[in-house]
């Protein structure tokens, strides 16, 4: 039995696995429709949240499975003061699989460890998103058709926004990946990620404060949102909040093939004008997100098809 | 200074010259009733100087605790006054309940009954992280 708590605990040859079959989902779906009939799927949301949640029950539907929820911690037992451990052990007893987002950071590890069915973390806090990064892996393989020798710029929030930490953590690991970290100077991309992963594993990378200048490089842009909650002082949240918007006229000398991802939700940051462009992939990705999803659930599941 | 040879029991070596006392406290040795010896800035060849814990009685250490706080000890049992082992401390791989996560944003935060662990994430650094959150445990 086994969980998916960290996106590290994954091979690269398991990634590449969990691509290969959400790849297969896509052209030959209706092979996959019945493959977890007769599974359940728990999904427990400590925390609000829209698309994750949606988009494991819709993965679990299409798998022919089904799905019991609990969508707040003030509509389980957690309110009545319940342990994580227990409230892991019971739920083992009602589903095959269970899916746990919760704000405290390592929530969905204590679960896996006293859950006797596998646990997949849908986010602990600001800590660890496993799916998120096999969905924009996955995006990333469909839309340029490899994962390696590419060029790929980091817009925005590169201090806490933690889908940006485990990306280029999980791109790491392929040949001829080069980074582009556009990001304001408070920002920026912490130290401990640029020693402890790129420098590490000789990595090129470049930091820079001018979006404009460096789009023509890219081949994939991965926009992020400056959260407001992670800001002590609403005065700097609205100073950063709008510092890079792409727009259309940024486009201007782009590469044709560069493709537009971004985990959502969307603020500003980019303009509608492009949602469009057949360079933009975001809504696109909510879409590779449940299939990769499926492809997770039948691993974790041990179900071959 | 003459202390007596022990019977039974255990010899902490090579303990850093100022560590003792820390290790007499860690390893809950004050609640024994057996003869105890911490001798203190001892000479040593290979350390200039350093501790020494002799503890006349058969008791289990925990070796994870010793290692976190001085890696390098040793640990020699005696039996029947021979010795019978010795133990050669590392760094652990693993600690629990040792050092504790002060990460307010950790499980461990709200759920006071789970252990405290940390897992030894960089050897030459010395670096343990919390299992839970990955927050980096204050030096020592």
């Amino acid at each position: 039995m086994r969980s998916l708590i960290d996106i590290q605990e994954l091979s690269t040859e398991e990634i590449n696995e969990l691509i290969a079959v959400a790849s297969d989902i896509i052209d030959n779906g209706a092979k996959y429709s019945s493959a977890c009939r007769g599974k359940i799927l728990a999904t427990m949301f400590f925390e609000p949240s829209t698309r994750t949640r949606l988009s494991f029950e819709s993965a679990m539907y299409g798998l022919g499975g089904n799905v019991i929820s609990v969508s707040s911690a003030e509509s389980s037992s957690a309110a009545k003061g319940e342990s994580v451990a227990d409230t892991a052990r019971t739920i083992s007893n009602y589903a095959d699989i269970m899916v746990m987002r919760h704000p405290k950071e390592g929530a969905p590890l204590v679960a896996a460890m006293n859950s006797s069915i596998p646990v997949i973390n849908a986010g602990d806090g600001g800590h660890n998103h496993p799916t998120q990064t096999l969905t924009d892996l996955l995006t990333i393989y469909r839309e340029k058709g490899r994962l390696d020798n590419m060029t790929i710029g980091l817009c925005g929030d590169l201090k806490f926004g933690r889908t940006v930490h485990s990306l280029i953590s999980a791109m790491s690991r392929y040949t001829g990946v080069k980074f582009i970290l556009i990001s304001p100077d408070e920002l920026k991309v912490p130290s401990y990620v640029k020693r402890d992963i790129l420098k590490k594993k000789g990595i090129e990378y470049v930091q820079t404060t001018d979006f404009e200048s460096v789009i023509p490089e890219l081949d994939i842009l991965y926009m992020t949102r400056v959260q407001r909650e992670r800001f002590f002082n609403e005065e700097d949240y609205l100073r950063l909040k709008d510092r890079y918007i792409l727009t259309p006229e940024k486009l201007a000398n782009a590469k044709a093939d560069l493709r537009i991802l971004h985990p959502l939700p969307r603020v500003n940051e980019i303009s509608v004008a492009i949602d469009n462009d057949p360079r933009a992939c975001y809504f696109k990705q909510v879409y590779y997100g449940k299939i990769v999803r499926m492809s997770l659930i039948l691993k974790l599941l041990e179900v071959n098809v | 200074m003459n202390i007596d040879s022990i019977k039974n029991g255990i010899v902490i070596d090579h303990i850093t010259a100022g560590k003792g006392m820390k290790i007499y406290n860690l390893l809950g040795l004050d609640k024994l009733d057996c003869p105890i010896a911490i001798i203190k800035n001892v000479n040593s060849r290979k350390l200039g100087k350093k501790d020494i814990i002799k503890v006349d009685s058969d008791i289990h250490v925990d070796t994870d605790a010793l290692g976190y706080i001085d890696p390098g000890v040793t640990v020699n049992v005696i039996k029947d006054c021979k010795l019978i082992e010795k133990k050669n401390i590392s760094l652990p791989a693993k600690i629990t309940n040792i050092i504790f996560c002060k990460n307010p944003r950790c499980i461990t935060s709200t759920e006071q009954e789970l252990p405290h662990t940390f897992r030894l994430t960089d050897t030459e650094s010395k670096v343990y992280r919390c299992i839970y959150c990955e927050t980096k445990a204050e030096t020592k």
